[in-house]
């Protein structure tokens, strides 16, 4: 990412009006504006601070309205904050919130609200899972208050006025202005919290100051939404009505889809072809901010084999991405050779020799490395790939498992479902494991991040060089500098097998406009949506 | 008959609660706990969540906690997953659902599944006969996994007729495709029970002499026929109703009705402790409760039983 | 999933024993009777090819049924249909596996969890079934009141629980099937024991010493065997319909192994994608197995009880 601020503090007056839904000329509007969405599972929580899940935040960034929001390319563009200033260390942001801003009982919308949703997700009494966030954000004293070495309200953020929100933190941190329209840092409403306890979130008790109220829950069914007409720019609104339809089934949502049940669903793998043929303008592939992997265990409690390097580089040329990415999922998923995502915001792809090769020369390596280490098909070397349950992972892992067999590599398949996945990961009890990661704001650096020698990092890889980098790049004047650093170090120490880019490969219907499809984040808002006449 | 139904009574209290002890055991012996997550938590945030739900205690004090808690406040505690849900209701929301499809789909298997074996057994090597054998044998293996996709197609898809899942119990509309679905192979196995039974009494010795006294058919059949060879029948009722409310996990995932069974296998997935407890007590109460039921209706029916 | 009539099979064992006692053998009748059953004859002969497809129908796979054909990957609808030219007689999946060696790898699984589950339903339902009804007394009434505890205990909630938590290993999915099916086996063998035990060629082996545990093998489970038989066969089918439910859940075998149950629910979801074959060879096979197992338990039941007829 190219700095968006030169050397000096500077008033980002964001200049853009906070646009709600624009009607494009010659769009006529359908008689009833309601969106059905389809959501693979029940949502968990409406508690902004509890949500977990992706599929939670979208629900959230309908009910509630951070600082910022995101737009339809994913920029950044006043939600609540109408401006913010950056003080030259870089140390302190100050948010200026709009003042007709309500929650969605009248009540006006104050920095204390934000404030409380803050010190609420730190506060280890909230056992908010998302808690980590923002110590992301490295916000003054969020990791001792996650530690519970201090109090809550001792977090670097404070109410001036009840226009005036002042953030400090503890380092500079180029990305935080992106970080805050994710759900986690939702203001909320203590005094409905407090009389409400755990049933705040209930249709009926939440009061949220989104563009739309929640108006009902069935768990595993459905979630419906209505226009809010507190919200402050409720005016500009198009949309009526939201349901969230959790339809277990990818086949049976494809079957409700062509019936007009759901306007939109994430196609099952294999599919986008076919589908792309029969409806050209409804099947879409986006880029989305999400990279698979095959995690190597390189700590103490990881085989001695994968330490061998020229062992992990022999299984990363062993597999033909081509065929993962062109014949299973056949999405329009890219082939990875490294790990951060290609179309994170500003990043610049480094030039990777394996990409480059043929794949007849790359298993051609790899067979020359494996030999050279003693495994051929006779005496193969025998690995076990854990992955979580899923129709797609499953499908990746059996076509590992036969491009890797004349290679010289037998593979176990270990299905599990996540909780027990996770698990073994956290505690380095695997060989190989299927991992995806997906970016948290749009910069390379929540990628890089995760494998510093002090980062989630399940595999242990440690490199002192590798961390050296990622710290140097958070002042650096240009950071992709650094980025492409590090990318190369992975790709020589090959702690992890990259496999594909994600892209969200989906239906919509023809007549839903204002997705943002050029958000690699795939954030949405319903108050930039409409339907026209069908 | 009242002696019998006491002593059932009592032996269904320690076997609910060898019930809990055992699920109990078994979920905390499972790897990945509730709180496992993508992130592992910060240590002051585990122990507040452990704390929060008694996960701290001995595992001796939790059995008895958690006993205790429902015996006395017929409280089941809080949901691990769904942070503003408790158990109790979880199981409100969603056992009204699954009772209102499963009993439905009772009935449709009982009546239908009577009828069309009697009907057999009385037009024995008849076309009736042969339609209705082969379509119990073909419904009985046809799995219901199977079957849903294609209802879905037929009816929604093909001719919107009926919305393709969710629930309302104010628009029946949204039953139908669950019951079918679900009753179907119970359906099957109740008429081809009751086709053979129905059989064997027709060819029994009473049933002889009240053709011989020229009794008409009609009479014979609802007198003395039906009865007698309702008792397999109805012995079948109790595990089929058991298996039903296991079937409904099915249900519940192809038609989003919302129901306990997808509950109860999200929450063995995501160690979602109480919940889990909280449905396998309910539907070990429920098979308890059906078997004893069941049993009544038996002795009632067949005099000759004796308690 | 119950559908054995245990009304049916306790008559029949009480009138086989009461045959006993006029001192002859039911077997040589029997097999005459079940000779002479069309429907029967016909599903053994049904049964005994699909065993013989799972034995040996590998022999005539052109593929193996974990390799894929990297040739039709991904173009499972325009060029996996069923074919003689390039040796996927039954079709490939989406991955371009052959569908006819996934099937005969598929009948075997099933076929084992069908007939181990079966065979410990037989072994240990007999066995404590003849020890509770020939001890009888106190030791009885515990043993069936164990039974009872056990019966009334959701069974597929608790082989969930035993899968999520062991780990999705094939033996824990035996184990599980096995571990509840004996229950009310054992309760028909104990009531048919209980008629037995009085009759006078047990009172003499008693007489002159024989051990309990000796009597039992020797002399009360002979004398059970055709009732068990019956019970045996109509469990079978049971048990593939229990685990085709378990795959369905994702929790049955694993990858590359595949089963019945496991085929036929990816089969299901990918039939409307033009390649039914996916679906309709893995459900024949079952259809048809299941129907065998039902006219040959429901034959030999007729055979061996002729009161029926």
């Amino acid at each position: 990412m190219t700095r968006f601020m030169i050397s000096t503090a500077l008033t980002c007056l964001l200049a853009l009006p906070a646009a709600a839904a624009t009607v494009a000329a010659g769009d006529e509007l359908a008689e009833t504006q309601q969106y059905n969405f389809w959501l693979l599972d029940a949502i968990k929580t409406t508690d902004p601070q509890k949500n977990t899940d992706v599929e939670g935040s979208d629900i959230l960034r309908q009910l509630f309205e951070g600082l910022m929001n995101e737009d339809q390319k994913g920029a950044m563009v006043p939600g609540v904050a109408t401006e913010y200033t950056e003080s030259d260390d870089g140390l302190t942001y100050t948010f200026k919130l709009r003042p007709e801003a309500k929650w969605s009982n009248g009540e006006p919308v104050t920095a204390q609200n934000f404030v409380d949703g803050w010190q609420r997700a730190v506060d280890p009494a909230t056992a908010s899972e998302y808690a980590w966030f923002m110590e992301l954000m490295n916000i003054t004293n969020a990791s001792e208050i996650v530690a519970g070495n201090a109090a809550p309200d001792t977090l670097g953020v404070k109410a001036v006025d009840d226009h005036t929100l002042e953030v400090t933190l503890t380092k500079p941190t180029p990305y935080f202005v992106k970080m805050v329209s994710h759900p986690t840092t939702f203001p909320v409403l203590k005094s409905v919290i407090d009389e409400k306890g755990d049933a705040w979130t209930q249709p009926g008790n939440l009061v949220g100051n989104g563009a739309y109220v929640l108006t009902g829950h069935n768990l595993g069914v459905d979630i419906t939404m209505e226009k809010n007409p507190e919200y402050w720019d409720a005016a500009n609104v198009v949309l009526d009505k939201l349901t969230g339809i959790t339809v277990n089934d990818q086949n049976i949502a494809l079957t409700r889809y062509e019936a007009g049940e759901l306007d939109r669903f994430q196609i099952p793998a294999g599919q986008y072809p076919r589908l792309k043929e029969q409806y050209p303008d409804q099947a879409i592939s986006l880029p989305y901010s999400c990279s698979y992997t095959y995690l190597i265990n390189v700590s103490d409690k990881g085989r001695e084999e994968l330490k061998d390097v020229n062992i992990r580089r022999a299984l990363a040329l062993g597999l033909d991405r081509d065929i993962i990415v062109n014949q299973v999922l056949q999405g329009g998923q890219k082939p990875a050779y490294n790990w951060t995502h290609w179309a994170m915001e500003g990043f610049e792809m480094p030039d990777i020799a394996m990409a480059s090769m043929s794949q007849a020369d790359r298993t051609a390596e790899a067979k020359q490395l494996l030999e050279a280490a003693g495994y051929t098909p006779d005496t193969p070397l025998n690995l076990t790939l854990n992955y979580n349950t899923s129709e797609d992972h499953k499908k990746i892992a059996v076509v590992a498992q036969q491009m890797w067999k004349p290679l010289g590599v037998n593979l176990t398949l270990n299905n599990m479902e996540w909780k027990v996945h996770t698990d073994r990961m956290q505690n380095q009890d695997f060989e190989l494991a299927r991992y995806a990661w997906c970016a948290d704001y749009n910069e390379a650096s929540t990628f890089t991040d995760y494998f510093r020698s002090t980062g989630k990092n399940e595999g242990k890889f440690n490199n002192a060089d590798y961390d050296k980098l990622l710290d140097e790049a958070v002042t650096s004047e240009n950071p992709n500098d650094q980025y492409k650093a590090a990318e190369a170090i992975l790709a020589a120490e090959q702690p992890l097998i990259p496999i594909y880019h994600y892209a969200k490969v989906d239906m919509i219907k023809p007549y839903v406009k204002g997705l943002p499809l050029e958000n690699v984040m795939q954030s949405w808002y319903a108050k930039d949506m409409y339907i026209t006449k069908h | 008959m009242f002696g019998y139904i006491l002593r059932r009574l009592a032996v269904a209290i320690p076997t609910l609660l060898l019930l809990i002890v055992f699920s109990f055991l078994l979920m905390h012996a499972a790897p990945g706990g509730p709180f496992t997550q993508e992130r592992a938590l910060p240590p002051q945030v585990l122990a507040n969540l452990e704390a929060k739900y008694g996960l701290d205690d001995p595992l001796w004090r939790q059995i008895f906690d958690y006993v205790w808690r429902i015996v006395t406040d017929f409280d089941f505690g809080p949901s691990f997953v769904y942070p503003d849900r408790t158990v109790n209701q979880i199981i409100a929301a969603g056992f009204p659902v699954t009772l209102t499809y499963g009993l439905l789909s009772f009935l449709l298997a009982v009546l239908v599944g009577v009828t069309l074996g009697a009907a057999a057994a009385i037009r024995q090597n008849s076309w009736l006969d042969y339609l209705a054998v082969g379509i119990s044998i073909g419904a009985q293996v046809l799995p219901n996994f199977v079957m849903a996709p294609i209802l879905v197609l037929v009816f929604t898809l093909i001719l919107g007729w009926l919305p393709g899942g969710g629930w309302s119990f104010s628009d029946p509309s949204f039953w139908i495709m669950p019951v079918i679905a679900l009753g179907t192979s119970y359906m099957a196995s109740i008429a081809r029970i009751t086709r053979s039974s129905m059989l064997e009494v027709l060819g029994s010795n009473h049933i002889r002499t009240a053709r011989a006294k020229g009794l008409p058919p009609r009479k014979i059949i609802m007198r003395h026929a039906l009865k007698p060879a309702l008792l397999p029948v109805i012995s079948f009722l109790g595990p089929c109703f058991v298996s039903m409310i296991t079937g409904s996990v099915v249900i519940d995932m192809y038609f989003s009705t919302g129901g306990i069974g997808k509950s109860f296998v999200d929450s063995a997935l995501n160690r979602d402790y109480a919940v889990m407890m909280g449905i396998t007590i309910l539907v070990g109460a429920l098979t308890i409760l059906f078997s004893l039921l069941v049993d009544i209706l038996y002795a009632w029916i067949d005099p000759k039983i004796r308690y | 999933m119950t559908m054995i009539e245990h009304d049916k099979i306790k008559g029949m064992s009480d009138r086989m024993a009461a045959a006993e006692v006029r001192g002859r053998s039911p077997w040589a009748d029997a097999r005459r009777r079940f000779l002479r059953n069309r429907a029967a004859m016909v599903a053994l002969f049904v049964l005994a090819g699909v065993i013989l497809f799972a034995l040996f129908g590998s022999h005539f796979a052109a593929w193996s049924y974990d390799s894929i054909d990297f040739s039709v990957m991904g173009s499972a609808a325009t060029q996996g249909a069923p074919s003689m030219a390039n040796g996927h007689y039954f079709g490939t999946d989406d991955l371009g596996r052959d569908i006819f060696a996934r099937t005969v790898q598929g009948t075997q699984i099933s076929l084992m969890v069908g007939i181990v589950g079966a065979g410990v339903a037989v072994i240990v339902g007999t066995l404590y079934g003849a020890t509770s009804g020939y001890v009888g007394g106190r030791t009885d009434q515990v043993m069936m009141r164990l039974v009872d505890i056990l019966m009334s205990i959701p069974y597929m909630f608790v082989l969930i629980l035993l899968l999520v938590i062991f780990g999705r290993r094939i033996e824990m999915l035996f184990l599980g099937i096995g571990l509840i099916s004996w229950l009310e086996m054992s309760r028909i063998v104990r009531g048919q024991t209980l008629t037995l035990k009085n009759r006078e060629f047990i009172e003499a082996a008693r007489a002159i010493g024989v051990p309990s545990w000796r009597i039992i093998i020797r002399h009360i489970v002979p004398n059970l065997l055709g009732v068990v038989a019956v019970y045996a066969t109509l469990l079978v089918p049971l048990m593939i319909l229990t685990e085709s439910f378990i795959s369905f859940l994702g929790l049955g075998v694993q990858e590359p192994l595949t089963s019945w149950g496991a085929l036929i629910s990816e089969g299901a979801g990918t039939m409307r994608y033009g390649t039914i074959w996916q679906l309709a060879f893995p459900l024949g096979f079952f259809c048809v197995t299941l129907f065998a197992f039902f006219f040959i338990g429901d034959g030999l039941r007729d055979a061996l009880d002729p009161k029926d007829r």
